[in-house]
């Protein structure tokens, strides 16, 4: 088992990395310094380390990083940033939808991925493509709301559309 | 962490296989990894050699060819949901696509992966036996095809050879005047595994008989089952209630379940007989009304 330079595009910036196989994207990118994306039960069932790889919505724990190698790939913090955030990001922090705020990354790339096919979900279908990603604070409520409330912004124009 | 291994990443089809010809030892296969990963986690899998197949063009894309749906082994599951294709000639994978897992799982997991991965709750199996699914294994030699039910063998066995590639699953187009479905009873509504699934298919005569009849159960035995003489009852026959409460009957006799934490064999057994009987009178009205 040797390892070997990976290219990892993150967020538009391109890293080369040694990496042996055996590591996953998810510890990739959090060495990297992108802890936005948390480790969480790492068998797939809590989405808490949820990105987008070429722009489809996976769990990075159950990627390997060599996997992903030349891909792009989105992490939360690269959707928005504190000052100019992603409308989901803002209806997140408006509607009351983080709580201790660990699953939060998880969840919005969900939802991202979401809107991206669906501008004009049900709250049965939010509930359906969030499904994955679980809250253990249990404030599935405010989550649902601030999808449905992040999905009119960005119809109206209202939100700054990425 | 995950403990060591080698990662072999070719760049074509033909690449992969001669790599697999020439490995001395056995190969893994890895695509979306959504079983394998944990299970290496956990240790429940140790292959020394995996073999990245996740980003082969060869093994991607939904086709129809020469009366068979053909669909390429790397497919995602969730390429299963939109597919026109899918919905067209097998809503009823789609009907277990839908219940797959989670939407993220759903994203990376692929077709081929769920059935070599050969867990006998593997949820795209019972839709594609009772659709005449076969996998294609494409070796140096070329491709031999096996019917899904003959493909997996046990817990977690398969009859894939080390030097094979399970490259595609196909089918035959349903027949017109056929319908089918599925169920998957699990203990929640996203995320679940299945307690138990079934698929039913008919294919109805003009005459209001049942021309052809598949029943497929899934996680009730070491591998996904057929029902034969719940199809054999049914085979010949007009679908009446009575006809169809025997099926299920016979249908659940088929089944060797075993206690576990998802379920009690007794259990799956008289929820399986439900399950089949709701499906049959769910298909056969959807025929009978044309």
């Amino acid at each position: 088992m040797e390892a070997r330079a990976v290219t990892l595009k993150v967020n538009g910036r391109r890293h080369v990395m040694a990496l042996p196989p055996n590591v996953t994207l998810l510890h990739a990118l959090r060495d990297l310094g992108y802890t936005d994306v948390k480790n969480g039960c790492e068998k797939g069932d809590c989405g808490a380390c949820a990105v987008l790889l070429d722009g489809v919505a996976v769990n990075s724990c159950l990627v390997l990083a060599w996997q992903a190698e030349g891909a792009e790939i989105t992490t939360n913090a690269g959707l928005g940033s504190g000052n100019q955030p992603h409308p989901l990001q803002e209806a997140f922090a408006d509607s009351g939808a983080v709580q201790c705020g660990y699953c939060t990354p998880g969840f919005i790339i969900a939802a991202q991925s979401l809107l991206a096919q669906n501008p004009h979900p049900t709250e049965e279908e939010i509930r359906q493509a969030i499904s994955g990603n679980l809250c253990r604070c249990t404030g599935y409520s405010h989550i649902v709301a601030a999808i449905q409330m992040a999905a009119e912004k960005l119809a109206t124009g209202q939100g700054d559309q990425r | 962490m995950l403990p060591e291994f080698d990662l072999w990443v070719p760049k074509t089809l033909s690449e992969a296989l001669d790599m697999l010809a020439q490995s001395p030892a056995p190969v893994t296969p890895v695509a979306g990894g959504t079983s394998l990963i944990p299970d290496l986690r956990v240790g429940r899998q140790r292959p020394a050699v995996l073999m990245d197949i996740s980003r082969l063009a060869e093994l991607r894309g939904i086709r129809r060819e020469d009366g068979y749906l053909v669909v390429g082994a790397g497919t995602r599951i969730a390429e299963l949901l939109t597919h026109p294709l899918i919905a067209q000639h097998a809503d009823v994978l789609r009907q277990a696509a839908a219940v797959f897992a989670n939407p993220l799982v759903r994203n990376r997991a692929t077709i081929g992966g769920n059935l070599a991965d050969a867990a006998p709750c593997a949820d795209t199996a019972p839709p594609l036996i009772v659709l005449g699914g076969e996998v294609a294994l494409t070796s140096r030699a070329g491709t031999r095809y096996v019917p899904v039910e003959k493909f997996m063998v046990d817990v977690r066995k398969t009859v894939r050879r080390p030097d094979e590639l399970l490259t595609a699953v196909r089918w035959p187009l349903p027949a017109t005047d056929s319908a089918a479905a599925f169920y998957k009873f699990g203990l929640r509504r996203a995320d679940a595994i299945a307690v138990l699934s079934v698929a039913v298919m008919l294919t109805m005569g003009s005459d209001g008989r049942c021309r052809e009849a598949r029943i497929a159960l899934g996680s009730v035995a070491p591998t996904p089952v057929r029902a034969p003489a719940a199809e054999e009852l049914l085979r010949g026959q007009a679908p009446s209630s009575d006809l169809i409460a025997e099926a299920a009957r016979l249908a659940a006799e088929a089944a060797r379940p075993i206690d576990d934490i998802r379920g009690t064999a007794a259990y799956r057994r008289r929820v399986l007989g439900v399950v089949t009987r709701r499906l049959l009178t769910s298909v056969a009205g959807q025929l009978s009304k044309g």
